[in-house]
């Protein structure tokens, strides 16, 4: 089941209005490829410099919509989910597992790309293992982090996108 | 059947493979970007039954390894496996020379039959 999703009080801001895609992308690449079924709890706003989770994977977007979304895990959901994904056992030492959390990223950022849409290119992922590290964001765009909850433990999409928007002279009469 | 996988992602790379094993378990190498597939075709004088190509990838993105690779092949059948889902990258990507067209996130059933689908219309066409 997942929940009804709301962008947070008091930011109707681009960031906010793009949640919901990212929102239904995580629940299908997690669904697709993982077999774990994913809710997913009020988004919120991330206070910096709060640290993500123990293992994180970052994509960079460019083009109309530009900025970062980090898929971040505690270790030992990460292991868990990795492993249905991969199909086998695999260690947080083993290189295949920040690979496995890359391509996590990328189908998720990839596929809610898809559905806002827009002229928008992603990076290949970056992946950063470690507790307490933290992903620089946009100055100025709010980063909203989105809960989710799993059978294998809790996870976090956080979200710090806006709109390259080319904004038109001022006409005067 | 030769299969050449082009994608970053090692472990993308393994569960297409799981996947294809059902084909008669296939000889499958593996590339990790567009140069390194570009080798392994220069490398392989007989060619290879089909590729599965990844278009979002350091180096050389799959795009361009299509492009390249259809200015000495016409033939070899390509399907491009990518979270690239916009009508426009898809129409971009068959131009260039793919043949079919898998998005990420699939299923194993979806993936098999899109490559059974390929060859099954390859071979038709070349019969």
């Amino acid at each position: 089941m997942s929940a009804i999703v709301h962008p947070p009080a008091g930011t109707g801001s681009p960031t906010a209005r793009l949640i919901v895609h990212f929102v239904g992308s995580i629940q299908e690449v997690l669904r697709t490829m993982a077999k774990v079924t994913v809710t997913v709890g009020a988004p919120m706003l991330k206070k910096d410099p709060l640290p993500s989770y123990d293992v994180s994977g970052v994509i960079g977007f460019s083009g109309e919509f530009v900025g970062s979304m980090v898929l971040s895990f505690k270790n030992a959901t990460a292991v868990a989910i990795v492993s249905n994904f991969t199909g086998m056992p695999i260690e947080p030492g083993s290189p295949d597992f920040a690979d496995a959390v890359g391509e996590l990223a990328n189908m998720i950022a990839g596929s809610a790309k898809t559905s806002f849409g827009g002229n928008t290119n992603i990076s290949v992922p970056s992946i950063i293992l470690g507790s307490g590290h933290t992903v620089a964001q946009l100055h100025g765009v709010p980063c909203l982090v989105i809960p989710c909850h799993t059978e294998a433990g809790d996870f976090a999409v956080e979200v710090n996108i806006k709109p390259m928007v080319a904004t038109r002279p001022v006409q005067r009469s | 059947m030769k299969i050449l996988m082009v994608d970053d992602s090692r472990t993308m790379r393994n569960i297409q493979k799981n996947v294809l094993k059902t084909l008669g378990d296939p000889a499958c190498t593996e590339a990790g970007d567009g140069l390194e597939a570009l080798t392994c075709v220069a490398s392989q004088p007989n060619g290879f039954d089909l590729m599965l190509v990844d278009w979002n990838m350091p180096n050389m993105d799959g795009l361009t390894f299509v492009k390249r690779l259809r200015e000495k092949d016409k033939t070899t059948p390509v399907i491009m496996v990518t979270t690239e889902a916009e009508k426009s990258r898809i129409i971009e990507a068959i131009k260039a020379g793919v043949n079919n067209y898998v998005i990420k996130p699939f299923t194993p059933d979806s993936l098999l039959e899109r490559v059974k689908q390929t060859l099954a219309k390859c071979n038709s066409v070349a019969a």
